[in-house]
């Protein structure tokens, strides 16, 4: 259990050193860095003081340790777009990426899990069948354009529900929420069910798929036979089981959750990190494009870290393979 | 017709002939594929040619609807162009970017995976890491990154010409790690097999068995991932140009015509957003549909 602790995050810390050094190639070679720094009509002995400023005459690989260096305390220079440090931009805009994740995880979970157990124990009842269809649907469609019906249905047509923005924010700290007005939470339900909904129809699809596994094992039939009531069976010694993979997939799905909050940020004009990405991407805008790539990099890190760890942990059979290296 | 006939009484087309979902998705994708074929010739107008456009004509609904006009049979957007005609070229650029991205994940991941299953040792774990790595990050957000290191790279004046080849190598570059994967772990069990080290005795030099020998015996697998990953591409494409980072307005793809249609939601002018929406919505599905019915019809297990 420790050796595999140990691997797992030495493991981690080398993805990172390559993300990393991602980063610092960008820095490097796309655009010259000491253009950006100096006046147009600079002289070459300027550019020189600027380049050794820099540190940019020195080795490459030196270059790259203060990189990192650097980088770990959060220092990833100046925008080129408008010259305003990189972390203020990302932690200005973190906390709207934030909370729409987290709302689309949440709900995601939350009515997944349970339209999942649904469609298993009931497979031939209408509703079944219907959710069944409809998460096929679900699964095809692409984000932006589920999005778009959303906001023509109930913005365009209807009128219920802001197509824009974030409605009211509260300022606690330097943390903006938008959780404590009406039309804050008002403005989170369309873009959080548009970010939800690929990822509501893969674990409803997952608990399914496993539920139905499990009622088949020799355990059910046992605790049938024990004549343990349906209810017992179902919720107390099958959906235990169930869960475990559930986890995994749900901790790497997480990952795809704040990359697809790009698309939803530009659909619903969300301020947050995702749109300030690709704005980045769209002007060539280095340094905001390695620090949210090493930032969300390191989410992803630490989220595939825990669930593994998790995993060890909730698992027992794993945890007597721990020995061995479990995978 | 001995051949044909043979053809016809193979499992695969016997599987194709007991599936509805397969046969409607190859119907659809014909369709589609003919029509992106054919597009100038089924064209109401050259939606790229400004001479073509009448001003006079922008946003109708379409024919069917009030003020619709029989020319222009799904209406036109804001700059009068014809939504039926630039959903045919769009869909053009759609399926070329996706087949090209495709052609090139499966070439680096051929290559690479017939590389790392038939050398083993250092190299196999290089490549293995990396496809690793890449695995663990989510594929749009790959592109995204490929596709901002190109722009970075290219002077802002050529962006717009250079953004097919840059989304075909974005996108290409972010799908190669399922091909490697398979293609390695057929090749090092073929590897093992007596037929390679036949070759082997009678002279045959590394790079001549793995691509004469060892690559015609891996590649069968290889169909299904490269049809379900043209559904990704197109996909991804779309997504990308949704966002704006794809291909240009003056070259609309499935994906910029969405996006556009969507900036003139709020006037009601819903046809020009949902028509391309449909289009692109009934080509990934059927590609989807034909990729799950060829894994399970292509695989022993299941038979």
């Amino acid at each position: 259990m420790l050796g595999f602790l140990v691997r797992r995050v030495i493991q981690s810390v080398f993805v990172m050193l390559a993300v990393a050094l991602i980063a610092f190639l960008m820095f490097r070679f796309m655009g010259d860095p000491v253009n950006s720094m100096v006046a147009e009509n600079a002289s070459t002995e300027e550019r020189a003081a600027v380049r050794e400023r820099l540190g940019l005459d020195q080795p490459l690989w030196l270059q790259y340790g203060r990189f990192v260096a650097r980088a770990a305390q959060g220092d990833f220079g100046l925008s080129w777009r408008n010259a305003r440090p990189v972390s203020t931009l990302l932690a200005e805009r973190f906390p709207a990426t934030a909370e729409l994740v987290l709302v689309a995880a949440v709900l995601s979970l939350v009515l997944g899990i349970p339209l999942g157990i649904l469609t298993a124990l009931r497979p031939r009842s209408f509703p079944a069948q219907s959710l069944q269809l409809i998460s096929l649907i679900g699964i095809s469609l692409p984000t932006f354009v589920t999005g778009i019906l959303l906001i023509l249905v109930f913005s365009v047509w209807l009128g219920w529900l802001p197509s824009f923005g974030r409605g009211d924010v509260v300022d606690i700290g330097w943390w903006s929420t938008g959780f404590f007005t009406l039309a804050g939470l008002k403005a989170l339900i369309l873009p959080s069910i548009m970010l939800c909904l690929f990822q509501l129809t893969l674990i409803m699809r997952l608990v399914r798929a496993e539920m139905l596994e499990v009622l088949r094992t020799d355990y059910i039939k046992f605790a049938r036979a024990r004549g343990l009531s349906n209810r017992s069976i179902h919720f107390r010694h099958a959906l235990k089981n169930t869960l475990i993979p559930v986890i995994t997939i749900f901790g790497l799905q997480l990952g795809g959750l704040i990359a697809f909050a790009i698309v939803t940020e530009t659909v619903f004009q969300w301020p947050g990190m995702g749109a300030l990405f690709i704005q980045a991407v769209s002007f060539g805008d280095v340094p905001v494009m390695a620090a949210y790539l090493v930032l969300v990099s390191l989410i992803f890190v630490i989220i595939n870290t825990t669930v593994d760890l998790l995993y060890a942990v909730l698992d027992p059979r794993l945890r007597v393979d721990g020995a061995r290296g479990a995978h | 017709m001995q051949a044909l006939s043979r053809a016809y009484s193979s499992d695969l087309a016997w599987s194709f002939r007991h599936s509805w979902t397969a046969r409607i998705s190859t119907l659809l994708l014909a369709v589609l594929f003919l029509a992106a074929l054919l597009a100038p010739l089924l064209a109401t107008q050259n939606p790229y040619d400004i001479s073509q456009l009448f001003l006079l004509d922008s946003e109708l609904p379409p024919a069917w609807a009030e003020g619709g006009d029989p020319r222009y049979f799904l209406g036109t957007d804001e700059q009068a162009r014809d939504v039926y005609s630039s959903i045919l070229y769009g869909l053009r650029l759609s399926l070329i970017v996706g087949f090209a991205s495709v052609a090139l994940a499966g070439a680096i991941g051929i290559s690479l995976g017939l590389l790392g299953g038939f050398m083993g040792g250092m190299v196999d774990g290089a490549i293995m890491r990396v496809a690793d790595i890449l695995l663990s990050f989510p594929a749009i957000l790959v592109a995204l990154l490929v596709n901002g290191i190109a722009r970075g790279i290219l002077p802002p004046d050529r962006h717009a010409d250079a953004a097919i080849w840059v989304l075909i190598l974005a996108i290409g570059l972010t799908n190669w790690v399922q091909y490697a994967r398979t293609v390695r772990g057929s090749t090092m069990v073929e590897r093992q097999k007596e037929y390679v080290q036949a070759a082997r005795i009678n002279g045959v030099s590394g790079m001549g068995i793995m691509v004469q020998h060892i690559l015609p015996n891996v590649l069968g697998p290889v169909l299904v991932i490269a049809t379900i990953n043209l559904g990704m591409a197109v996909l991804t494409e779309a997504t990308l140009s949704f966002l704006g980072v794809g291909m240009p307005t003056t070259q609309p793809s499935l994906g910029t015509l969405i996006r556009i249609g969507n900036e003139y939601l709020f006037s009601g002018i819903w046809w020009v957003v949902i028509f391309p929406s449909i289009v692109l919505v009934v080509l990934v599905l059927a590609v989807n549909l034909l990729g799950d019915w060829l894994r399970d019809a292509l695989n022993p297990r299941l038979r």
